[in-house]
């Protein structure tokens, strides 16, 4: 392993956290700055034992337009869960569970399925099969099974498996 | 009528969106009946009444303090990353409870357990 690669394991978690940590600092002083740099080095080499080591992230355009995706769809669900609490008595939504197939293994990529499932509302992470063929989750409302596992493998889960596949 | 009073109204906008939100968020949590749909009502807690709250004071202290109030955006990204965990085990938690009480209408484990007729 080279030298570069044991002082910096993760690069680009290195750099989260450097530039978390000007935000937090709110400054560029000399001294946030080499104390940012420090930490920066530091916690990466410290815990790589907890981490899955050798992610690689590719394709920065499309991580863009998935973000991008992400936060419009969760304006869009907060409205809908929104509007059927509010209209509860007189349509009860079609909540269920729903069993969707998977196809993205890498267990980074799974993580961030997990946390975009749990932070769009009207979908709840239920579980993950042991060998990561399926997935299990409680849907708010879901008239329609076929279209809402075709929708969400197209839209959550294809992005990611370019990105980390 | 100034610019401040402009990114008041902004501000004063954004805090009343995020008080609305809570409150259909609190509504739903209070009176559906069942647990997994009660696990929905609350992301509209933690994320666009969230959203919301820190958008407004990346506004207020941006126009109205000293310089570029980015930090707010942490609270953002750091809520994506925490309430996913505690979201799962509880949705894990509930599951593997009606499972043992054999409650009705709960879906079969994805792998089936150890020692089970259907694992061959």
């Amino acid at each position: 392993m080279s030298l570069l690669r044991r002082l910096l394991p993760a690069p680009l978690l290195s750099a989260a956290l450097f530039l978390a940590w000007l935000l937090l600092a709110r400054s560029v002083s000399t001294a946030q700055v080499l104390l940012g740099l420090a930490l920066a080095l530091a916690i990466p080499i410290r815990t790589t034992r907890l981490r899955q080591t050798g992610v690689s992230v590719r394709k920065p355009l499309v991580i863009i337009r998935y973000v991008i995706t992400v936060i419009r769809d969760v304006i869009a669900s907060n409205l809908e869960v929104g509007w059927g609490v509010l209209t509860w008595w007189r349509r009860q939504p079609d909540a269920k569970f729903v069993v969707i197939p998977l196809d993205l293994r890498d267990p980074a990529g799974l993580a961030v399925l997990a946390m975009v499932t749990t932070v769009v509302p009207g979908t709840v992470w239920s579980e993950l099969a042991l060998d990561k063929s399926a997935l299990m989750l409680h849907v708010w409302d879901a008239p329609d099974e076929e279209a809402f596992i075709r929708r969400y493998k197209q839209r959550y889960e294809l992005p990611l498996k370019e990105i980390f596949e | 009528m100034n610019a401040s009073f402009w990114v008041e109204a902004l501000v004063a906008l954004l805090l009343v969106l995020s008080g609305v939100f809570v409150l259909v968020s609190a509504l739903g949590f209070t009176f559906l009946r069942d647990f997994f749909l009660r696990m929905h009502p609350p992301a509209l807690a933690y994320t666009i009444a969230t959203w919301c709250v820190s958008i407004a004071g990346i506004v207020y202290f941006s126009a109205l303090g000293d310089g570029l109030a980015m930090h707010h955006l942490l609270i953002i990204i750091m809520l994506c990353v925490t309430v996913p965990v505690t979201t799962v085990v509880l949705a894990r938690v509930a599951l593997f409870r009606r499972r043992m009480a054999g409650v009705a209408n709960t879906p079969p484990a994805l792998t089936p357990p150890h020692g089970s007729d259907s694992e061959e």
